[in-house]
């Protein structure tokens, strides 16, 4: 097996004269987690799109390979390896989330009996055994989600595509929704996810692709990403002018900010780098009455590797 | 799987998605029966006495012999119209986009709109019968042959209009825009030989009237069931049959293999 799950060499997509991708090269190997990060209106969905079969790509894209299969060509072999959960719910409203799930299982030419273990396992595995018998479109934001993977799931597709599983659900669900990912990848599945949260990025992915106006503006682990973009740093506030000189005095290398009495020092937010704050600041018998711990977030990183510069702003992320 | 089994078993996986829709929200359906069967009503009980002297005498049950073949059409051109409200509907949901997604017979998704919108005018067709046969209609002279011929008359009448119906859905943004690129298809009846003779209606309105495919359909049917003269309609008809059968379904492809937006 040396075919990448994933590969496209020049993406190229453009409505009209608008240009949405501008020549974009994907490489996602088997069995790992790839992501595509970006804001709103980068491309994203585009790309998934068109690796999903769904739109074709401009004539004069690069070869695009899904599973080994070439989409120019043999688009139904393709069609066969993956599986797709789309931004907006792609399931029926109109009918049960069990019928879905049968609707799916026959559309895959699952044998009957086969097909109903299969969907009882998966509406079990993704709690939706009591909903079973609702209408799809009675579900909660959470619940549609999990159902539109389940039935992605049907078939065991080999790929799976997410396009921004987690826009729109709140904390728990979002959660719940990052432990399943997981679950696809240690049954072996490649999956290709996109999202405007770094932090999501951070948590699942393998390997981020940093898409900015139909380019990959860069590419690497998540950790190699953090690295580009500075803009990492300790806050410290303090209430008493004494102590907030007294601080300063021993954090060389912090930017000051006598007004409000805040001290800032670069930091990637570890707990190494932390402890050595706080050791330094009890060795002067100092203590800050508010510590803050701002870590990159997507901002940071468009704004750096759009050879802008990281704006100082009052948001901060409190950890 | 070879392709032929693969597309009848994805094609009637579709089917039963499009009956299980009309079973669970039948009242769209229903609603939209609704307008022949009050016309029926209307016309006959209502208006009947003066109408039948339109047409050379006889009393109301004459009169409902005379429209009855124009409201049968009527109720094809009606329930249709539903059918475009539906596929265009569908196609804004999510689905049909993972439908697009996988490995399947790509024109089972339109042959499951097709079919289930045919079965259920089928149905609403012998319900609006249904009615006129309660209300007093009766053949004459027609056997087992014509009733026949007439059924399949109105089958073939509503594969045609249903292909049109289902490229005016696709080609519709929404429900609302559907709804209103369909009202043609129940105007149309209106403006034919359903309710008064051609030879009644003004001289310049005449040819709107007699060369538009209601007209026909309607004098076979009269024909099939009260033993008319059906003349060169028959094959006229069965000309527009085929013509709007292949239109709209050329139509409805080109439609739908276009990249979604």
């Amino acid at each position: 097996m040396t075919d990448p799950a994933i590969a496209a060499y020049g993406l190229r997509k453009s409505y009209g004269d608008r240009t949405v991708l501008d020549g974009i090269d994907l490489t996602v190997p088997e069995g790992t987690i790839f992501s595509l990060l970006g804001p709103n209106g980068a491309g994203k969905t585009t790309a998934v799109k068109i690796l999903s079969t769904l739109v074709s790509p401009d004539p004069d894209s690069g070869p695009i390979r899904i599973g080994g299969h070439d989409l120019a060509t043999h688009a139904q072999d393709a069609r066969a390896a993956i599986g797709v959960t789309g931004q907006f719910s792609a399931v029926d409203g109109l009918i049960t989330g069990e019928e879905n799930m049968l609707l799916m299982a026959d559309l895959h030419h699952l044998p009957r009996a086969e097909g109903q273990r299969v969907v009882a396992g998966l509406l079990e595995r993704f709690d939706l055994t009591a909903a079973a018998g609702k209408p799809a479109s009675t579900y909660s934001g959470g619940m549609k989600r999990r159902l539109d993977i389940a039935m992605t799931l049907v078939g065991g597709p080999r790929i799976i595509f997410l396009d921004e599983p987690t826009t729109g659900l709140d904390p728990r669900s979002r959660h719940t929704m990052w432990g399943i990912i997981r679950e696809l990848v240690t049954d072996g599945a490649t999956v290709f996810l996109t999202t405007q949260y770094l932090e999501e990025a951070d948590e699942l992915a393998d390997r981020i692709a940093v898409l900015h106006d139909g380019r990959i503006a860069a590419e690497g682990t998540a950790g190699e990403l953090k690295r580009l973009v500075p803009g990492g740093h300790v806050r410290l506030r303090f209430t008493d002018p004494a102590a907030y000189r007294s601080a300063a005095a021993v954090l060389d290398g912090a930017a000051r900010d006598d007004e409000a009495l805040a001290l800032r020092l670069p930091s990637d937010g570890g707990q190494r780098d932390l402890r050595s704050v706080l050791d330094r600041l009890d060795a002067a018998g100092v203590e800050a009455d508010e510590l803050t711990v701002h870590t990159p977030d997507l901002d940071d990183v468009f704004f750096t590797l759009t050879g802008g510069v990281v704006p100082d702003r009052p948001k901060e992320n409190v950890r | 799987m070879s392709s032929l089994p693969l597309a009848m078993r994805d094609s009637s996986t579709m089917l039963r998605r499009n009956l299980l829709h009309a079973r669970r929200y039948p009242s769209l359906t229903l609603n939209l029966l609704l307008t022949p069967v009050m016309l029926l009503l209307l016309f006959v009980y209502v208006f009947g006495d003066t109408m039948s002297a339109g047409i050379g005498g006889g009393d109301r049950s004459a009169y409902l012999a005379y429209i009855l073949p124009g409201i049968l059409l009527m109720t094809i051109g009606s329930t249709v119209i539903g059918t475009a409200v539906s596929v265009s509907t569908d196609m804004n949901e999510g689905i049909i986009a993972r439908f697009r997604t996988m490995a399947i017979h790509r024109g089972s998704i339109l042959f499951g709109h097709v079919v289930g919108s045919v079965l259920q005018t089928v149905g609403s067709l012998v319900l609006v019968g249904a009615v006129g046969v309660a209300m007093g209609f009766r053949s004459s002279g027609a056997g087992v042959l014509e009733w026949l011929a007439a059924f399949g008359l109105l089958v073939l009448v509503t594969l045609a209009f249903t292909w049109i119906a289902v490229g005016m859905g696709l080609s519709s943004p929404n429900a609302e825009a559907a709804s209103n690129n369909a009202m043609p298809l129940i105007l149309l009846p209106l403006i034919s030989s359903a309710f008064v003779p051609l030879d009644s209606m003004p001289g310049w309105f005449r040819p709107i009237a007699e060369y538009q495919p209601f007209t026909p359909a309607i004098e076979t049917l009269r024909g099939l069931l009260l033993g008319t003269e059906i003349g060169n309609n028959g094959w006229i008809t069965l000309a527009w049959c085929l013509a709007l059968t292949v239109l709209g379904h050329r139509w409805s492809k080109a439609r739908f293999d276009r990249d979604p937006e």
